[in-house]
């Protein structure tokens, strides 16, 4: 026991100590954090100029209906200067000129430019004229605006689960997704990245010879489980790592920008932009949201989740890594495996590829059937759990997951025990299978 | 008494039979030599004695017990192929092997300090194993093979990659080893190496045990009785007048000295030969041709290739 205890140590603390290790712990989370603080930084330092829109209204119709913005201006020129502003545009120091034909109908409106004029711009100056020219044909027909204002409605359903005590529960369908598919994720990240440095390890003391060396000393399979259960500690590692990293990340940058300025998040800044009306309404909406996010947060089984995270992140992990160590022990070079990867792969990005209509779907037959098979469970149970799964279901799940991990483990202990010792052969499934059937 | 015994070992692989029912004892606190052609078996031997692979069937016996891999710990194997983690620091890697054979951390230091100092590479061991020229590695190898003091040592070609001067040094270490009471088991093709070291010697080829026994004896057996004789005088007339007992079977001269290649046929002794050929001239030198190690292997195996049929 003390032995496999010091191969586990070496290989982690191997790892551990490699630049590329520290490297990708410091970058992993910065990058995370950027996708979240990026954004924000870019709406803060947004300080366009002031842009000015000449309107050259032949119409003579429009002259109240453009409102200044922030940022955005509107001057009305002289409809006898057009051309000549035309010629001598970029002088002029407009950010584009507007023209309105001689008709109500609001057709051919044309916004010239030195520029392709952005879409914010464009979709304010269609709203004003929308607005004038609605308001007109309501009045035209006798419509009262406010009345007619006053029958606009917003559904917004809220989504309600009825727990077993007959308690209810908000619950958010959009969050609960979100949750499982980064679960997912990381799963199906890290099961391919630690899988796959499982047989470079194996494939690298090959070559090195120092297998040789090694299996005078251990037995061969204590070899391959010291290397999968130490580099599942590095996995772990890097991925708590990751968290408590992204996590200070987030909270300093946080704290910086809100003393700086009341931050606003990218989409608060696009609805801003546009302008839309009925601002208002959607400004409680995303209140609404919000609360209902957190309170489905707040909801969520975490101790199942966590639990279910671990249980199947080691499980999908020692099933795949014992597979790709056999894989690792039966070639010379890293470019023979592309044969043996396959049938690995596969089922792998399946589930991962299949994760849209499962989550369209949880309780569905594609669902059901993936979240069950060992080979894919480990990636979609996680997307289910956060929906809530049937107790039979996630313990027959686990119980096969368990049992299909013992059994790859000790398939891939028979090949890896001859494999190591075998060289410069061109090995093949046949192969592989003949060395399955030898007694010792 | 024999700290290994090999009763009967059958080993097969998938296409071919690497070893047929091989009997080997190895005596105690000697140097054994285990000689064979390419692809003769002897790999497999080693590793069934290492108990890395398994026989079809026989036994192997460490100090009469059947081999367990309880076992691993007394035995030190130094394979032919042989290989260390790359990017490693030699230190801590002589470390862990040493741990994984079951020393301590604290035991497995002191041992190392010892030993790096003697084979004056004590100032790499902070270095990474890929500094290291090939000699060196193959010292860091070596030591990790006998740091925790095994009854029974495996070189197999322990000698490929090194100097003539750190070949010496091993030679030494190999000796010093016996001398303090461990057994050897020794794979080499180099012959020369093999007379200067070996007590016995086993011959493995196509898979089967040909020879064993003591160095020395076997050397007896094989010899010719062919005798090189360096002569002043008049080689002509003796050659004229000789008996039916001896065979000449070829003839130099040199700086005015004839040596003459004799074949004793019918029993007769040198001493015979010289009463003979004292009154043609002076007798300078008198050599019986004892064959070489390589001698026999060369023999024994180009007359095993007929008999396999």
């Amino acid at each position: 026991m003390s032995k496999i205890n010091h191969i586990i140590k070496r290989e982690y603390l191997s790892r551990v100590r490699k630049k590329s290790f520290i490297i990708m712990s410091i970058l992993g989370p910065i990058l995370m954090a950027a996708l979240f603080i990026v954004p924000a930084l870019l709406a803060m330092m947004d300080t366009d100029d002031e842009k000015t829109v000449a309107i050259a209204d032949y119409s003579n119709h429009y002259k109240t209906s453009f409102k200044d913005k922030e940022k955005l201006k509107f001057v009305f020129v002289n409809i006898d200067s057009v051309e000549n502003l035309k010629l001598n545009f970029t002088k002029a120091k407009y950010y584009a000129l507007l023209i309105i034909p001689d008709s109500t109908s609001a057709n051919n409106i044309q916004l010239l430019s030195n520029m392709q004029p952005d879409i914010n711009t464009k979709m304010y100056i269609n709203s004003m004229i929308e607005g004038k020219l609605r308001s007109e044909k309501l009045l035209a027909l006798g419509i009262d605006e406010t009345k007619l204002n006053s029958i606009n409605v917003n559904v917004d359903i809220k989504t309600i689960k009825i727990k077993s005590d007959g308690s209810e529960q908000i619950s958010s369908t959009e969050v609960i997704m979100g949750v499982g598919f980064v679960a997912a994720l990381i799963i199906y990240m890290f099961i391919f990245i630690y899988g796959a440095q499982v047989m470079r390890g194996v494939i690298e003391e090959k070559t090195n010879r120092v297998v040789e060396i090694l299996v005078s000393s251990v037995k061969p399979f204590q070899l391959m489980m010291g290397k999968i259960i130490g580099i599942a500690m590095v996995a772990l590692t890097q991925f708590a790592l990751w968290i408590v990293l992204t996590l200070t990340i987030v909270s300093v940058a946080q704290l910086a920008m809100n003393d700086a300025k009341v931050v606003k998040t990218p989409t608060e800044q696009m609805m801003q932009a546009s302008n839309v009306p009925s601002d208002m309404q959607n400004m409680d909406k995303k209140g609404d949201f919000l609360s209902d996010a957190m309170s489905t947060l707040a909801n969520l089984p975490f101790g199942l989740m966590i639990f279910g995270f671990i249980f199947y992140f080691l499980g999908g992990y020692l099933l795949y890594a014992s597979l790709f160590a056999a894989i690792g022990s039966a070639v010379d070079n890293e470019t023979d495996t592309q044969q043996f990867m396959l049938p690995l792969t596969v089922p792998l990005i399946l589930s991962f590829v299949m994760a849209q209509f499962i989550i369209q779907n949880p309780d569905g037959p594609l669902a059901f059937w993936f979240s069950i098979i060992p080979f894919t469970s480990p990636i979609v149970m996680l997307m289910r759990i956060p929906f809530g799964v049937p107790a039979w279901e996630l313990i027959l799940s686990m119980v096969l997951l368990a049992a299909t991990f013992l059994g790859t483990t000790w398939l891939a202990g028979k090949i890896f025990r001859i494999g190591i010792l075998m060289y410069g052969k061109k090995v093949n499934y046949r192969e592989l299978w003949k060395w399955l059937r030898y007694d010792n | 008494m024999d700290i290994l015994e090999i009763k009967n070992v059958s080993k097969s692989f998938v296409n071919h039979k690497a070893l047929i029912d091989i009997d080997l004892s190895i005596p105690e606190a000697k140097i054994f030599g285990l000689l064979g052609p390419n692809g003769a078996g002897k790999t497999t031997l080693i590793r069934i004695i290492n108990h890395i692979t398994m026989p079809d069937s026989g036994e192997v016996l460490l100090k009469g017990q059947r081999l367990n891999s309880s076992h691993i710990s007394r035995i030190g194997y130094l394979p032919e192929e042989r290989g260390l983690y790359k990017k490693m620091k030699t230190g801590e890697q002589a470390l862990y092997f040493a741990q994984l054979k079951g020393l301590s951390r604290a035991d497995a230091l002191k041992k190392l300090k010892y030993w790096f100092e003697k084979f004056e590479i004590g100032s790499w061991w902070n270095k990474k194993v890929e500094e290291l020229s090939k000699g060196m590695q193959q010292k860091v190898q070596f030591i990790v093979t006998i740091l925790h003091e095994p009854e029974l040592l495996i070189f197999d070609e322990p000698f490929s990659g090194f100097d003539p001067i750190n070949t010496n040094l091993l030679k030494q270490e190999i000796l010093e080893l016996k001398r303090k009471g461990s057994t050897i088991l020794f794979s080499t093709h180099n012959m020369a190496s093999v007379e200067e070291l070996c007590d016995n010697i086993a011959l493995i080829n196509k898979s089967k045990k040909i020879l064993d026994g003591d160095l020395h004896e076997i050397k007896e057996t094989y010899k010719s009785n062919v005798f090189d004789i360096t002569f002043q005088g008049n080689f002509d007339k003796f050659s004229a007048s000789l008996s039916a007992n001896y065979q000449i079977i070829e003839v130099s001269n040199k700086n005015g000295n004839t040596t003459g290649r004799f074949k004793l046929l019918n029993e007769t002794t040198t001493n015979q030969l010289i009463t003979e050929l004292l009154p043609y001239g002076h007798i300078v030198s008198l050599n019986e041709l004892i064959p070489s190690v390589n001698d026999i292997f060369i023999k024994l195996v180009e007359e095993d290739i007929p008999n396999k049929g």
